[in-house]
């Protein structure tokens, strides 16, 4: 059984004039198997799509968000009111071409735009499920949209793309369904999250586990949320998404609102205030367990394990075309975890490109306007339409 | 010569076997690698150094790597294509000798085209004037040329005999670009060509 409605989200809707998508509900049939080896059925996958599907269902775009991010990629958010996370990449004559590709963003499993995670309502209470819902991962969040995909009648994705864990997906959408996948980029990524990576998701999930408001998950119940804890979880991982240069060039020593410093510990720099900001306005639209949840799949990734540590093993024989894009600044995935990609593409024999963009905006640049970066996308999307015939 | 490519670059074609899986090295805007894959079908991938270069490549739908022949090529797996070329590109690198031996592991043929600094006019030039020889194919002053590793023909065959390699043609290049089939061994390309270009396969 698959039934489609409108999504249910577990936060209020600020802007109710906004497009909220739909909401695909698997039943029993079509139970989920997850990696931590429980089974979820029913749930639901929320998604937005732009542009219209072709008649011969070839101009499928599917693009894959990353951690804090959902599937309103473009237009009025309804939950935040604010604009979609990637104007400058997709709509009608950008890169990712709505008048020309059909476009496809589901939030992830786990996720709390819709999609089944710890936020949904559990039935038999009433209640959010919590820490009562499985841990998933990244090959969890693709299989759930593998199974989007079925629902949708799309058999085979001109392009799957995404940025930060967005890419990830990419890269095991390639490894698990290479013929479905003509091709793949992956933008700012890693085929492992590293030490460092994993040791900056730990402090984001201490910081919101230490909060007395946390309650063990089970915030709901007292109609609080942790929102100290999911604030500093924020604004350390603000901090990696962008580059000691950017913040330099953007904040310098510059005070806040004073002439002088205080000898006190109220914000007096710009750029604590600019992070105090960003945590505040996370927590309005973000879910903490869920953030322990996406976090937690993200650590778990490392696609070369699936196959005996051989990370080219994984795209063998693969006919998928590859774009792995990078950028010089950003420290969380460095140049290095792309490029690691790309050789193992190359050893496996696949058709890849591999592009370096030079910038200093870190990690967030995938989402900025990075001239480079956006010609690459048009040019080879260009081609693989070409290539596929979709016009 | 076909198409507008470069007489040299066509050269490097004509020893290119239909459906290959070719590796070019320094591939620039591709256009070696794009005639390659038009006219001979082939597999064909690419390294570049320079973004704006691998960025042209993308956009024209090649595969096309931004990396380094320095300090890339050992991430490369051995035997995996046909061919890997190395067109102008040897004499700009900081260890030719490691990047020819690296070439060799990865390509079951290589090819090797590069300037000649063994040419009568650098002779000529070094010799009369003093000066740092400045010639069609070397073009640019002694303290910006990003040819930092210059060699004679004569001194890049006794290069591929260290290395290990079986010289299986070699062309010389004139002023013009035109290549003609020449002895690798004999003093008269080493003197008379502005450049060459060598097939080259592992001794066994």
């Amino acid at each position: 059984m698959v039934d489609a409605q409108t999504p249910t989200f577990t936060r209020p809707v600020s802007a109710p004039g906004a497009d909220p998508g739909r909401a695909m509900t698997f039943g029993p049939d079509r139970a989920l198997a997850l990696d931590a080896g429980r089974t979820l059925a029913p749930w639901t996958c929320a998604y937005m799509t732009y542009g219209t599907l072709n008649a011969a269902r070839s101009n499928a775009i599917l693009i894959c968000h990353a951690l804090s991010l959902d599937q309103f990629v473009i237009g009025d958010n309804p939950v935040t009111g604010k604009p979609g996370w990637w104007p400058l990449m997709v709509g009608p004559g950008l890169p990712i071409d709505t008048d020309r590709f059909f476009v496809i963003c589901a939030n992830v499993l786990g996720g709390c735009m819709g999609s089944s995670g710890p936020a949904e309502l559990d039935p038999a209470t009433g209640e959010p499920r919590g820490l009562s819902f499985p841990l998933v991962t990244v090959r969890d969040m693709v299989k759930a949209q593998a199974m989007l995909l079925d629902a949708l009648g799309i058999e085979k994705l001109l392009c799957v793309t995404g940025g930060s864990m967005g890419g990830m997906q990419a890269l095991q959408w390639a490894a698990l369904y290479p013929h479905r996948v003509a091709s793949a980029i992956p933008i700012a990524t890693a085929a492992r999250h590293s030490a460092q990576n994993i040791a900056f998701h730990e402090v984001g999930r201490q910081a919101i586990m230490a909060d007395p408001d946390w309650r063990g998950g089970r915030y709901f119940a007292s109609g609080t949320q942790p929102s100290k804890g999911l604030a500093v979880a924020r604004m350390a991982a603000h901090i990696t998404y962008l580059s000691e240069a950017a913040l330099q060039r953007k904040f310098g020593r510059t005070l806040q609102d004073r002439a002088e410093i205080s000898f006190a510990f109220a914000p007096d720099f710009q750029v604590e205030s600019y992070l105090h900001h960003q945590g505040a306005s996370f927590v309005d639209r973000f879910d903490a367990n869920s953030y322990l949840y996406i976090t937690r799949a993200m650590d778990y990734f490392d696609l070369a394990a699936d196959y005996g540590g051989v990370l080219a093993e994984a795209f063998l024989g693969s006919p998928t075309r590859f774009c792995i894009v990078s950028f010089t600044s950003d420290w969380l995935f460095p140049t290095s975890e792309n490029k690691r990609i790309a050789h193992a593409l190359n050893a496996a024999a696949a058709s890849v490109s591999f592009v370096e963009i030079e910038t200093d905006r870190g990690h967030d640049a995938f989402l900025l306007d990075e001239p480079e970066m956006l010609a690459t996308v048009r040019g080879f999307l260009n081609s693989v339409a070409q290539a596929a015939g979709v016009r | 010569m076909s198409g507008g490519l470069r007489p040299d670059l066509a050269a490097i074609a004509e020893m290119i076997g239909e459906g290959t899986r070719v590796l070019d090295i320094g591939c620039g805007d591709g256009r070696l690698l794009e005639h390659l894959m038009t006219t001979k079908r082939v597999d064909g991938h690419g390294v570049e150094i320079s973004q704006p270069n691998v960025n042209a490549c993308v956009a024209r739908g090649l595969a096309v790597i931004q990396g380094d022949a320095d300090t890339d090529l050992s991430e490369y797996p051995s035997q995996v294509f046909d061919v890997a070329i190395l067109s102008q590109t040897i004499q700009a690198t900081r260890n030719p000798r490691k990047v020819l031996s690296e070439l060799l592991r990865i390509g079951r043929r290589s090819v090797v085209s590069l300037p000649n600094f063994g040419h009568w006019r650098v002779r000529l030039s070094l010799s009369l004037k003093g000066r740092m020889p400045r010639t069609v194919a070397l073009d640019y002053a002694w303290y910006d040329s990003p040819n930092i590793h210059l060699c004679t023909i004569a001194d890049f065959v006794a290069l591929t005999r260290e290395s290990g390699a079986v010289i299986e043609r070699a062309l010389a290049i004139n002023a013009r670009g035109q290549t003609r089939a020449m002895r690798a061994h004999a003093w008269g390309p080493n003197l008379l060509a502005e450049g060459a270009i060598f097939l080259l396969r592992p001794r066994a």
